[in-house]
C-alpha cells in the first residue's frame, strides 16, 4: 500500500491586486419584479455591484434575499414574458438588459457561465457526461468537429481532476459520485473559457472534505483563466476563505458591501451581525453564544415598511423616533472607508458592535483586547 | 403563482406561524430552574410557565457536559449489514454493504452525543438502528433494561414511545395530506395514552412548546415555512414523552438564521424535559455547540470518540484532524486566503469491500504495514477519549512506531508475537473506564 | 438485461397458463353446463337431458377437469381430435378448440382476423401519436395562455364522453348525416383482395374516431410530462449553456418527457392489439374484438377461451416490451 502524500495549501495573493481595465461585470440599480396571483413581487431592488477579472465576489443571503434571482438576471435566465428587469447589467462592456435573446445566447455558456447547487438534478440524466460537455462546446464553436469537441471534453474532465477521463467521459451522471459530478459541472461551465463564472451554492450539498477540494479547484481555475467569479452561498466560512469582496443581501436589497475583511471583522449592519451571531464557529470558545435572528425571513409579497430588516432587528430601539419603520435607509459608506457600504440608520454601529455583539459571539477576542 | 420557476425558489410562503407576540402574554422567566424529575422516566412533558418561542430566540451557550450522568442508551458492537444480491435469474446474496460494523457508545441521560462523519460513514444508518427502523444484524442496544436489538416488533411497540426520531427534510417528512393536528396527535392515538377527548388539548400544548400557534392545528404543512415544519416534526417526536431523541440532520435543510432558533429550541427542550439526544449531523460547528460529547465515524466504524474539547481541540485520529482542517473558518477573513489544511487523496472506499485492517489506511499519510494487517481497536487514551489508530497522536506529533503493539500482542509490522499475551482484552466497551492507556507514558493510568 | 428478459418470459408463461386455467375452470364450473350452448344450437333449442348428456360425454365434460385441461394443453402443442356429438373434427396444433357456431378450428378464424384488428390499432395509434404529442408539447410551452386553457378544457370534454358513444356519433355523422364520399363504406377489405385504396378507405373512419379520441388523451399526457420536464433543473442548465430554444425543448425536454408517455403507450397499444370491440362493431370491421363479442353473445365457448388467451399473451408481451424500452430510454434504470 503506497502512503499517500499530503500537501499543505498556501495562502493566496494579497487582496490588493487589482485587475486591469476596470470591472468585467458591472451591475447598476438592478430591479427584478415578477407578477404573481397575489400581486407583483419585487425580488431584487436597487442592486449595484461590480466584479473584476481575477477577483471573487461572495454574495450572502437566505431564502428571499434575491441572491439567486439577481445572478440569473445577469445570465438572462428569467422568463422574459413574466419577469420585468430594469437597470443596467454590463458584461465585458455589453449591456445585457434588453439584449435580444439571440445575442444573449451567444454570451451564455461562452463569455459567462453559471454552475448550480445540485449537480445530479442540474445534469440531464439521460445523456452521457461527455455528450453534455461536447454540446456546451459545439454550440459556441460551430465550426469544430465532433472529434475536437470530444477531445476538449476529455481535456476539461482531466483539468478538473476526474481520474481516467477518457473512460469516464462516456458515463452517465448517476454513475459519478457527488464530488465528481460537481467537478463535471464545473468542467462544463468552464469549457469555453468564460470571463465570468457564477457559482450558485456550488458546495452546499457536499461533504466537508469534498467541499474543500472543490473550492481549491475553483481557485486554481480562476488563477489559470483569470475569470471573474461570483460565489453565492450562505456559508460565511466559505466566503471568508474564497471571496475578495462580499455583498450581503436581504429582502432583495444590498444591505452591506465591502471587502471580506471589512464585512467579517468589522461589520456595520445588524443583519450581518445576526448572521455572525447565529452561526456557530468550530474554533470559538464554548462561552460564545448562539444568538438566532428572531422571526422569519420576510415575505416578498408584503415587505416590511421602511427598513426591511426592522421587524427582526434587536437594535432598532437605538434609532430615535420611528425611523427604522418609516424610512428605508440609503446605502452609505461605513466608517472604515468609502469602499465599505451599509444600509442602516444606526448612528454608531461600530460602538454597538464592539460593546454588545462581539462579547457575545467571540468572548475570547474581547479578552485579548483588554 | 408566478410562472418562472427561478422566482419560486426565492419567494417564501406567506407566514402563518406564531412569533412571540402571538402566543399570548406568557412571561419569560430568565432564571427558570427545571423541576427535578420524578422517578426516572415519568416526567410529563407539559407547558408550565415557559414560553419556548421567546426562549429559543435568546442567546444560548454551548451545552455543558455532565460527567456524572448515567447512560440511558448503551450500544455495544452494533452491526448492520445490507445484503447485496447478484444479478441473473437466481438472485443470491453475493456480499454485504457493511454500513455499520461494530460500533459501541453511550448516550448519557439528559445529555447529547454527536455523531459526525461524511457520506457513507453509517451515521444515518445508526440513527435508524437506534429507533429500530432497521433490525440490527448484530450487537446490542441496551435501553431501560431491554436490548432493543433483540426485541420483536410487538415487544418493541411500547418502547417506541421512548425513542423517537426527528428527520432531516421538513418538506418531505411530513405527510402533506394530514393536518398538523393529525400529524402531532397520531402517536397518541396509536399508543392510546390519552383518552380521545384529550388529544386536541395535548396537541395544542405541544405546538406551544415548539413555538407555534396552537390554533393552527387544522392547517396543512404546506402553509408553513421550513423552520416551522421542522418544529412540527419536533412536536410530533415529543408527543409521547420520549427519553431519547435521535435527530438526523435536524437543521441542515433550513435557512441559516432559522437553524439557530431550532438548535436553541432543542437545547431548551433537552434541559427542561431531560431528554437525551443522539445528534447526527455533518455540520461540525453545530454539533460542537450542541453536543458535549462527539463520535467521529468513517466507513461504518467509530474512529474517535470523546468530549468536545478533546475532539475539537486535540484530535488524535488522522481522519478527525483532516475533517476539522477542511471546515472553512470565518476567522480566516482577518488573515486572508485559504486556511492550511490536510488534503485527503482519493475517494471513500466501497463499504461492500472495505479495506482490511484499518479502513482509513488507503487515504492516511501515516499508514504502515500494521494498519493493513490488524484493525486498530477503539482504545481509551484519556478520561473521556477513545481513538482507533495505531499511530494516534496530536497533530504534528504522531508516533513513528505503533502504540498498540503491546496491547494486541503483535510486533511493529502487525504479525502476532509468539507467546505474547494481549494486555487489555476488554477494549471496546460502550462507556469509559476509570483507567486508560496514556500515550505519552505508555502506561495504564487512572483517575 | 438478458437475465431480466428470461425471467420475465418465464413469469409470462406462468401467467398465461394461469389465465387459461382460470378461464377453463370458469366455464367448467359455471352456472349451466358448458355443453348447453352447443346442444341448444344443434337441436334448435330443443335440448333434452338425454341429448345434453351425449354432448357432455363426447366433449369430455364428464371427465375430471384436470384431465380435460391436460388434453387441452396437449392439443395446443400437438393437436387433437375433438368430438361433438357424433362428429369428429380434426384440430391441428396449436389447437384452440372448434367453434361451436362454425365448426371450424378456432385457430384459423383467429389468424384471419388478426390483420383487421392490427390495422385498426396501428393506424389509430399512428394518428393519435402524430397529433397528440406535438399538440401536447405546444400546449406545455404555452402553459397558462388562453390557447392552452381552451385546448385543455375542450380535450377534457371530449375524453369524458364514453368512447363507444364518441365512435358511434362519429360514424353516424360522417356516414349517415354527411355521407362522406369514399370513406362511408367502412369495413375491413384485405389489401391482397381489394387493393390498398379500398383497405385504406374502409378503415379510415375508424382511424379518425380512434385517432381523435386517443389524441385528446395523449395531448394531456404529453403536456403534463412536458410541463414537469421543463421545470427540471437540467433545463435551466441547458439555457445557461446558451443552447437554442429548439434544442432545449426537444433534445432536453421532450426526450425526458417521452419516457412516461412511451410507457403508457406501450400498455395502451397492447390493449388495442388485443381487440377494439367498440370500434370494430360500430365500423363493421371483422376483427378479433367483434368476433369475441359475437362469441360471448352466442355462447361459443372455445372462441371466448381463445380470444381471452390471445389478449393475455398480447398484453404480457407488450408489458415486457415496455419495461425493456423503458430501460433503454432511461439509463438510470438498467435492468440487470
Amino acid at each position: 500500500m503506497t502512503s499517500v502524500p499530503m500537501t499543505q495549501s498556501s495562502a493566496t495573493e494579497s487582496p490588493d491586486d487589482r485587475g486591469s481595465d476596470g470591472p468585467y461585470l458591472q451591475v447598476e440599480d438592478l430591479k427584478v419584479t415578477f407578477p404573481t396571483q397575489d400581486g407583483p413581487v419585487t425580488a431584487v431592488s436597487g442592486l449595484t455591484y461590480s466584479v473584476e477579472k481575477g477577483k471573487t465576489l461572495g454574495i450572502v443571503g437566505e431564502s428571499g434575499s434575491g441572491k439567486s434571482v439577481s445572478s440569473m438576471a445577469v445570465m438572462g435566465l428569467h422568463d422574459t414574458k413574466s419577469a420585468q428587469i430594469s437597470g443596467s447589467i454590463r458584461v465585458g462592456g455589453t449591456e445585457v438588459v434588453g439584449l435580444s435573446e439571440a445575442k444573449m445566447r451567444g454570451l451564455r455558456g461562452n463569455s459567462m457561465a453559471m454552475i448550480f447547487q445540485d449537480a445530479l438534478a442540474a445534469l440531464h440524466p439521460f445523456y452521457k457526461i461527455g455528450g453534455q460537455l461536447e454540446e456546451a462546446y459545439l454550440v459556441h464553436h460551430s465550426s469544430a468537429s465532433k472529434r475536437d469537441a470530444r477531445r476538449k471534453a476529455i481535456e476539461m474532465l482531466d483539468r478538473v481532476g476526474i481520474p481516467q477521463p477518457d473512460r469516464r467521459v462516456d458515463d452517465f451522471p448517476h454513475q459519478f459520485s457527488g464530488g465528481m459530478r460537481q467537478r463535471a459541472m464545473i468542467a462544463m461551465g468552464l469549457i469555453n473559457d468564460p470571463s465570468l463564472l457564477i457559482a450558485d451554492e456550488p458546495t452546499t450539498a457536499l461533504d466537508v472534505t469534498v467541499q474543500a477540494q472543490i473550492l481549491d479547484l475553483l481557485q486554481d481555475l480562476q488563477r489559470e483563466f483569470n475569470s471573474a467569479v461570483i460565489i453565492i452561498t450562505h456559508d460565511l466560512g466559505v466566503i471568508a476563505e474564497m471571496a475578495d469582496d462580499v455583498l450581503v443581501m436581504y429582502a432583495g436589497r444590498c444591505v452591506e458591501y465591502g471587502t471580506t475583511k471589512q464585512i467579517l471583522t468589522a461589520p456595520e449592519m445588524p443583519y450581518t451581525w445576526g448572521l455572525l451571531s447565529s452561526i456557530p464557529d468550530v474554533g470559538a470558545s464554548t462561552d460564545a453564544r448562539l444568538i438566532p435572528i428572531p422571526g422569519n425571513p420576510p415575505s416578498l409579497l408584503r415587505p416590511p415598511s421602511g427598513c426591511s430588516f426592522h421587524p427582526r432587528c434587536v437594535h432598532s430601539d437605538k434609532v430615535p423616533g420611528d425611523l427604522c419603520r418609516t424610512e428605508l435607509p440609503e446605502l452609505v459608506p461605513a466608517s472604515s472607508g468609502t469602499a465599505h457600504l451599509k444600509r442602516c440608520h444606526l448612528a454608531d454601529p461600530v460602538g454597538v458592535y464592539t460593546t454588545e455583539v462581539l462579547p457575545e459571539i467571540a468572548p475570547e477576542l474581547v479578552e485579548e483586547t483588554r | 403563482m408566478t410562472q418562472d420557476p427561478n422566482a419560486r425558489a426565492e419567494i417564501e410562503p406567506t407566514e402563518v406561524g406564531a412569533n412571540a407576540a402571538e402566543t399570548g402574554d406568557r412571561q419569560l422567566t430568565a432564571e427558570h430552574s427545571p423541576e427535578t424529575p420524578d422517578a426516572y422516566g415519568s416526567h410529563e412533558i407539559g407547558i408550565e410557565d415557559l414560553d419556548f418561542a421567546t426562549l429559543a430566540e435568546q442567546g444560548h451557550t454551548a451545552t455543558k457536559l455532565d460527567p456524572l450522568a448515567p447512560a440511558v442508551l448503551s450500544v455495544d458492537n452494533l452491526k448492520m449489514y445490507f445484503p447485496v444480491k447478484s444479478s441473473g435469474v437466481v438472485r443470491r446474496t453475493i456480499g454485504h454493504v457493511q454500513a455499520v460494523d461494530g460500533i459501541s457508545f453511550e448516550v448519557p441521560k439528559g445529555g447529547s452525543l454527536g455523531l459526525v462523519g461524511e457520506s457513507g460513514c453509517g451515521k444515518s444508518t445508526t440513527g435508524r438502528l437506534i429507533t429500530r427502523l432497521y433490525k440490527p444484524t448484530g450487537g446490542s442496544m441496551m435501553f431501560d433494561g431491554h436490548d432493543l436489538a433483540k426485541l420483536s416488533a410487538r415487544e418493541m411497540k411500547p418502547l417506541r414511545r421512548d425513542v423517537q426520531m426527528i428527520f432531516q427534510d421538513p418538506y418531505t417528512s411530513l405527510n402533506p395530506r394530514h393536518t398538523v393536528g393529525t400529524i402531532v396527535g397520531a402517536p397518541l392515538e396509536v399508543h392510546k395514552i390519552v383518552p380521545k377527548n384529550q388529544v386536541l388539548k395535548r396537541v395544542q400544548e405541544l405546538l406551544e412548546i415548539v413555538g407555534l400557534n396552537p390554533e393552527h392545528y387544522n392547517r396543512y404543512p404546506n402553509e408553513f415555512s421550513g423552520g416551522q415544519r421542522q418544529r412540527i416534526g419536533i412536536a410530533r417526536a415529543l408527543t409521547l414523552n420520549p427519553k431519547v431523541l435521535v435527530a438526523d440532520e435536524p437543521v441542515s435543510a433550513l435557512d441559516v438564521s432559522i437553524q439557530a432558533q431550532v438548535v436553541n429550541l432543542l437545547q431548551d427542550i433537552q434541559s427542561e424535559f431531560d431528554v437525551s439526544f443522539l445528534f447526527i449531523a455533518h455540520d461540525l460547528a453545530i454539533v460542537r455547540h450542541f453536543c458535549p460529547e462527539v463520535a467521529v465515524m468513517y466507513l461504518g466504524k467509530i474512529v474517535e470518540i470523546g468530549d468536545r474539547e478533546t475532539i475539537y481541540g486535540k484530535p488524535h485520529h488522522p481522519y478527525t484532524q483532516a475533517l476539522l482542517s477542511a471546515v472553512p473558518d470565518v476567522k480566516q477573513a482577518a488573515v486572508g486566503g485559504r486556511r492550511e489544511r490536510i488534503r485527503l487523496e482519493g475517494d471513500v472506499p466501497s463499504p461492500i469491500n472495505p479495506p482490511s485492517g484499518c479502513r482509513f489506511r488507503t487515504r492516511c499519510q501515516f499508514a504502515q504495514e500494521i494498519c493493513a494487517k490488524v484493525e486498530p481497536p477503539l482504545l481509551q487514551i484519556g478520561q473521556r477519549h477513545k481513538v482507533a489508530c495505531h499511530f494516534a497522536g496530536e497533530l504534528g506529533s504522531h508516533p513513528a512506531s505503533p502504540v498498540t503493539t503491546d496491547l494486541l500482542g503483535v510486533d511493529d509490522q502487525g504479525s502476532p508475537v509468539a507467546g505474547a499475551t494481549p494486555t487489555n482484552t476488554q477494549l471496546t466497551i460502550p462507556g469509559y473506564e476509570d483507567t486508560w492507556y496514556d500515550l505519552k507514558t505508555k502506561q495504564t493510568t487512572g483517575v | 438485461m438478458f437475465a431480466y428478459v428470461v425471467k420475465r418470459l418465464i413469469s409470462g408463461v406462468l401467467v398465461v397458463t394461469l389465465v387459461s386455467m382460470a378461464i377453463f375452470l370458469l366455464f367448467w364450473y359455471g352456472p349451466s353446463s358448458p355443453a348447453q350452448p352447443i346442444c341448444d344450437r344443434e337441436t334448435s333449442n330443443r335440448c333434452t337431458q338425454a341429448k345434453l348428456a351425449v354432448y357432455e360425454k363426447t366433449l369430455g365434460y364428464d371427465n375430471p377437469v384436470y384431465e380435460e385441461y391436460g388434453k387441452y394443453v396437449k392439443g395446443i402443442f400437438v393437436g387433437r381430435t375433438l368430438t361433438i356429438a357424433s362428429n369428429d373434427y380434426e384440430c391441428s396444433a396449436p389447437c384452440m378448440g372448434v367453434s361451436f357456431r362454425t365448426k371450424q378450428p378456432v385457430k384459423e378464424e383467429l389468424v384471419s382476423r388478426i390483420p383487421a384488428t392490427f390495422s385498426i390499432a396501428i393506424g389509430g395509434a399512428f394518428l393519435y401519436l402524430l397529433f397528440g404529442v406535438p399538440i401536447g408539447v405546444a400546449a406545455a410551452r404555452r402553459r397558462g395562455s388562453v390557447a392552452d386553457k381552451a385546448l385543455v378544457s375542450s380535450f377534457l370534454f371530449i375524453s369524458s364522453v364514453p368512447y363507444y358513444l364518441f365512435a358511434l356519433l362519429t360514424w353516424l355523422y360522417l356516414t349517415i348525416t354527411f355521407e362522406v364520399p369514399f370513406f362511408s363504406d367502412t369495413g375491413y377489405f384485405p389489401i391482397t383482395q381489394d387493393g390498398p385504396f379500398k383497405w385504406f378507405s374502409g378503415l379510415f373512419l375508424a382511424w379518425v374516431a380512434l385517432g381523435i379520441f386517443g389524441c385528446t388523451q395523449y395531448t394531456r399526457f404529453t403536456r403534463g410530462a412536458m410541463v414537469e420536464a421543463l421545470s427540471e433543473d437540467y433545463i435551466r442548465t441547458a439555457k445557461a449553456k446558451g443552447l437554442p430554444t429548439r434544442t432545449i425543448v426537444y433534445k432536453h425536454g421532450l426526450r425526458a418527457a417521452l419516457v412516461p408517455v412511451v410507457t403508457i403507450f406501450g400498455i395502451d397499444f397492447g390493449t388495442l392489439l388485443a381487440g377494439t370491440i367498440f370500434t370494430e362493431r360500430i365500423f363493421e370491421i371483422q376483427g378479433i374484438g367483434w368476433w369475441s363479442l359475437e362469441a360471448v353473445q352466442g355462447r361459443d365457448l372455445p372462441v371466448v377461451q381463445a380470444t381471452a388467451l390471445f389478449s393475455a399473451v398480447v398484453l404480457i408481451i407488450s408489458n415486457l416490451l415496455v419495461d425493456v424500452v423503458y430501460s433503454v430510454l432511461d439509463p438510470r434504470v438498467r435492468l440487470s
